[in-house]
């Protein structure tokens, strides 16, 4: 058996205090001053101590960023002085794909590598658009399962980016007559790419290149980011190059595993050629994920290509609409277009745009993606607080151009460790071993419509709106 | 089967009384500010008006005293003769929505339905006002369901009294005891280790009281609940601890913990922190060390091997009913008929909105369906295979307050499991830190050395008695409406429930329609 993977998570704590969510309002005026019952003195979690030290530490005046809501020092203050409020600050982050706790989340995950647990029952709406009308099933007592994280049996999370031939032919003496493809396996079903925009000065790009390398994945990068710099993480590197310019690339090219052409109408021609400069190269072509990508990856899947990488929008939707299709659904359509024409399982597919929690790496897979691609996840993971101020050419509040490579890196790879850990969790409830089975096996999900209709409809007879009806 | 009146009567006769049991805090929370500015006279007029109790005034006490604005029905009492701000002489008196609400509950349990549990905790009865406290802002399933507008024709003009909310546990006649609880509910598994002991404790009392169970959940049996025996249920789960053949001997009802709602096909987790001494010396296991139980029961692969594990708590046990709790897959109907042949007397799903002490936030929200679609499906299935009726149905994992037991039986169960609401009951404001550090700070879900004492066994006991006797009056008015004079006449009755997006238009209409709040979570 191959050695256990593990991704080696170690503290990275924030430069910056997180943005809470809470805010303490404090009527001083109202304050007893002497009852010797202050509440801020008996704070179970300490957050005013703590802030107290903030303040005379000469730092920028804060909110209570760990406060965590057990209203204690409301409901007991000797004069009722206190309220509480939902920090302001807390309310700008993000938009409404990318949600304060979306945010929040990352930054904990990034911080300590630690998965995110927590008691009482789920608190959010009872479905959503997109993965969020998706539940992963479970295995319960009659069938064979496995122990899940904590049990002795191996996790596989390992995909491949390679193609596969179709079929083997043996000579008469059944020698192997089909030359063997390269093979190129990543041993987590997640890449990350260069963000569509935010600071990406040169350390920040060297975090996310040097985590790619650490966690044994790959980062799709623009060549003119490609300095000298980033030699040492060469093979984790894939760059994105074009038809019409990669022959200015030879050098990256032929240090690197793989390469992303993006799409023109006869792509495929150059395959050869790059081949000719890399034997055993990669190839991978980048698409819009818009009404034409099923069609284009079906064509190219007859290609020698070995990777489709679509992208979607950065909130995880279809281009180029008027009704832009959530992610799931184009991964079914391009998935499916492939299993209808035979033709699956000879490339991979890789999706990006939205994925921004460790269940969308999942639920993508169970829609039929082999990968997905990371982009603003990584940002985030080292501060970012999607105030898309930076769009505007205006400062970054975290100083993210201050970023050191070592620090951000770390807090990448702690990312990734609790992306992995909790997709370990759902394939561990799943009962399956392997992340190349979780591919298309919509048999392991349950959909809305799907339960609505199987136990809904007899009790209700025909659903009357579209969508989830909220 | 359907009890005769007498016996409702002298059943319910035997139901706990209620008894006002305050906040433990100084400062309840309200859904309305009501300030008294320093103009305020201390004339006392308030005080005489507010039937609701706001207004508090004490003899020889001259200075007027903080409202208590928790009680306050809000601007509803605008109308009324009685509203205290209209009426004060100096106009020291504002009334305002708290602003504190935007900050508390989430989706599911929303502020309102957490302040008016509260409410139902202190006094026993269903709060006064426009607190909402059957629906949340889910967007979907009992959210979403509404009972039938009645016919006033069927009502049933009964008191409460001869209404009868039992609920037989073993429908088997297989020569154990019919055990029969007076209220169509008991309580979920809760650890020692999870939760403090002073909460398990009152939970059990409370159960004692109501004629109902409680249930030890996976951390062993203290000393402290054998005089409540009679009333607990061992769960018997994958971590096997606690399980010894005493406890096993104590038990009416033994539970088989497959699967738990909230973290579906994942063991129990209780992180090191709060494996204190005692918590280690009860579960045989090291203090401080984080504990993950195995998933799922090495010893269980096949509808085989499970009977085998019922068998063995049957022989060990003559007097048991054998409990199974699973979680909601795709194939729960499967699960609930190879559980029937295994021997269960109760099949138990726990939806996938469960509560926990500690889960993964990617297992509570995706792994495995919530439990309004899971129990039809389950009912249906057994229906069909004609073994309903020999089979207790109990439903959890996300069943929140009065309105959704009685939901979740006109879908098909027979009864529900309650966690969450037990500890609202005892003012869990559910900010979801159970699971770490000292644990909870609102001394419910912690084993911390301070804070884990500081609820009593009396309170607790006396807020889920209060708290579950309001129940039963939103019980018997839903039985009342349609003419039904038991509980047991409500399972199964879909056709009593409606759902927002399976009517029309002009039907939706009259129908109250979804509560909907973007909240920031």
């Amino acid at each position: 058996m191959p050695k256990k993977y593990a991704i080696h998570t170690k503290n990275a704590a924030p430069r910056f205090p997180p943005v809470g969510k809470y805010a303490t309002v404090e009527f001083r005026e109202n304050c007893a001053g002497s009852c010797r019952l202050c509440v801020r003195k008996q704070c179970v979690y300490n957050i005013f101590k703590d802030n107290f030290l903030h303040w005379s530490n000469m730092c920028e005046p804060q909110y209570l960023y760990t406060c965590k809501s057990c209203y204690r020092c409301v409901e007991e203050c000797t004069k009722g002085i206190f309220s509480m409020s939902i920090n302001p600050e807390y309310r700008t982050l993000g938009d409404d794909y990318w949600t304060p706790g979306i945010i929040n989340s990352t930054w904990a995950q990034a911080h300590t590598g630690n998965i995110p647990v927590s008691g009482a029952g789920y608190r959010g709406p009872f479905a959503g658009e997109g993965f969020d009308s998706i539940w992963t099933d479970m295995s319960e007592i009659v069938r064979p399962t496995r122990d899940g994280i904590h049990g002795r049996e191996y996790i596989s999370t390992m995909v491949e980016l390679s193609r596969r031939p179709m079929k083997l032919e043996f000579g008469e003496d059944m020698s192997l007559i089909t030359k063997p493809s390269p093979i190129l396996e990543i041993p987590l079903p997640v890449t990350f790419q260069q963000p569509s925009f935010g600071i990406l000065s040169e350390e920040v790009l060297l975090s996310m290149a040097r985590s790619a390398n650490e966690v044994g994945t790959l980062m799709f990068i623009d060549p003119e980011n490609y300095s000298f710099a980033f030699s040492e993480f060469s093979s984790s590197l894939v760059p994105r190059l074009t038809a019409s310019n990669y022959y200015k690339y030879s050098e990256i090219i032929r240090k690197s595993q793989m390469v992303e052409l993006s799409y023109s109408p006869t792509v495929e021609n150059e395959f050869t050629r790059l081949r000719e400069i890399k034997p055993g190269l990669i190839i991978s072509v980048g698409i819009p994920l818009n009404n034409k990508a099923a069609g284009l990856a079906l064509a190219l899947s007859k290609t020698e290509v070995d990777t489709v990488h679509f992208y979607g929008s950065d909130n995880g939707r279809e281009l180029d609409a008027d009704n832009p299709r959530y992610l799931k659904d184009m991964i079914r359509e391009i998935h499916l277009e492939l299993v209808k024409n035979n033709i699956r399982s000879r490339v991979n597919l890789v999706f990006s745009g939205g994925i921004a929690m460790a269940e969308h790496v999942a639920k993508s897979l169970i829609c039929g993606a082999d990968a997905v691609a990371v982009d603003l996840s990584l940002l985030i993971a080292l501060e970012c607080r999607l105030c898309y101020r930076c769009k505007d050419s205006k400062s970054c509040p975290v100083k993210l151009e201050e970023v050191q490579q070592e620090w951000g890196a770390q807090r990448i790879i702690n990312l990734m460790g609790a992306w992995h850990n909790q997709l370990l969790e759902v394939m561990g409830a799943f009962g399956i071993r392997e992340a190349r089975r979780i591919r298309g096996e919509v048999g392991r999900s349950m959909w809305f419509d799907d339960l609505e209709r199987d136990s809904f409809s007899p009790l209700f007879g025909t659903r009357k709106v579209t969508g989830i009806g909220y | 089967m359907m009890r005769n009146a007498q016996a409702v009567l002298n059943e319910n006769s035997r139901l706990p009384q209620t008894m006002i049991t305050p906040s433990r805090y100084r400062n309840p929370i309200g859904k309305y500010v009501v300030r008294r500015n320093s103009s305020c006279i201390s004339c006392g007029l308030c005080a005489d008006l507010c039937p609701y109790g706001v207004h508090l005034r004490y003899e020889n006490y001259s200075e007027p005293i903080r409202p208590l604005d928790y009680r306050c029905i809000g601007y509803q009492c605008e109308a009324n003769d009685f509203f205290c701000v209209k009426r004060c002489p100096q106009h020291a008196l504002t009334l305002r929505l708290n602003p504190i609400m935007e900050t508390i509950g989430d989706y599911r349990w929303s502020s309102e339905m957490i302040l008016a549990h509260w409410y139902m905790a202190e006094t026993g009865n269903l709060p006064p006002g426009d607190l909402e406290y059957s629906l949340g802002y889910s967007g979907g399933g009992f959210d979403k369901i509404r009972f039938r507008i009645p016919d006033p024709k069927d009502y049933l003009n009964i008191p409460n009294e001869e209404i009868d909310t039992s609920l037989l546990l073993n429908r088997r006649r297989d020569g154990r005891p019919e055990r029969v609880l007076s209220l169509p509910c008991y309580g979920g598994g809760m650890s020692f280790g999870s939760t403090a002991l002073p909460v398990l404790v009152g939970r059990a009392r409370a159960a004692e009281r109501l004629n109902t169970l409680t249930c030890t959940g996976e951390g062993g049996y203290p000393k402290e609940f054998v005089p409540h025996r009679d009333n607990i249920i061992t769960q018997v789960a994958t971590g096997l601890f606690g399980v010894r053949e005493e406890t096993i001997l104590y038990a009416p009802v033994v539970e088989f913990k497959y699967a738990q709602g909230a973290k579906p096909g994942l063991g129990g987790h209780l992180l090191g922190d709060k494996v204190t001494p005692e918590v280690a010396k009860l579960r045989e296991t090291v203090m401080g060390n984080s504990l993950f139980s195995p998933f799922p029961f090495h010893s269980v692969y096949s509808v085989e091997d499970h009977k085998k594990h019922l068998d063995w708590i049957k022989e060990i046990n003559p007097k048991a009913l054998v409990s199974v709790k699973v979680s909601t897959p795709t194939d729960s109907d499967m699960v609930a008929v190879g559980s029937y042949y295994a021997g269960a007397h109760i099949i138990h799903f726990d939806g996938s909105y469960g509560g926990t002490g500690a889960a993964p936030d990617i297992a509570k929200k995706n792994i495995a369906m919530p439990i309004e679609y899971a129990i039809p499906k389950v009912h249906r299935f057994l229906m069909t295979e004609g073994v309903r009726d020999e089979l207790c149905l109990m439903a959890s994992g996300g069943i929140r307050n009065a309105v959704d037991v009685a939901k979740a039986i006109a879908l098909g169960a027979n009864g529900c499991v309650i966690g969450t609401a037990d500890l609202v009951a005892m003012e869990c404001v559910r900010c979801s830190n159970c699971e770490s550090g000292r644990g909870c700070a609102r001394s419910i879900a912690t084993t911390d050395a301070e804070l884990g004492y500081e609820i009593k066994e009396e309170w607790a006991e006396q807020r889920l008695v209060n708290m579950y006797m309001a129940w039963r009056k939103q019980w018997c008015e839903i039985l009342r409406q349609y003419g039904l004079r038991s509980i047991k006449e409500l399972v199964g009755r879909s056709d009593l429930l409606v759902h927002l997006d399976y009517l029309d238009e002009d039907q939706r209409k009259k129908y109250q329609p979804a509560p909907k709040k973007k909240l920031i979570l």
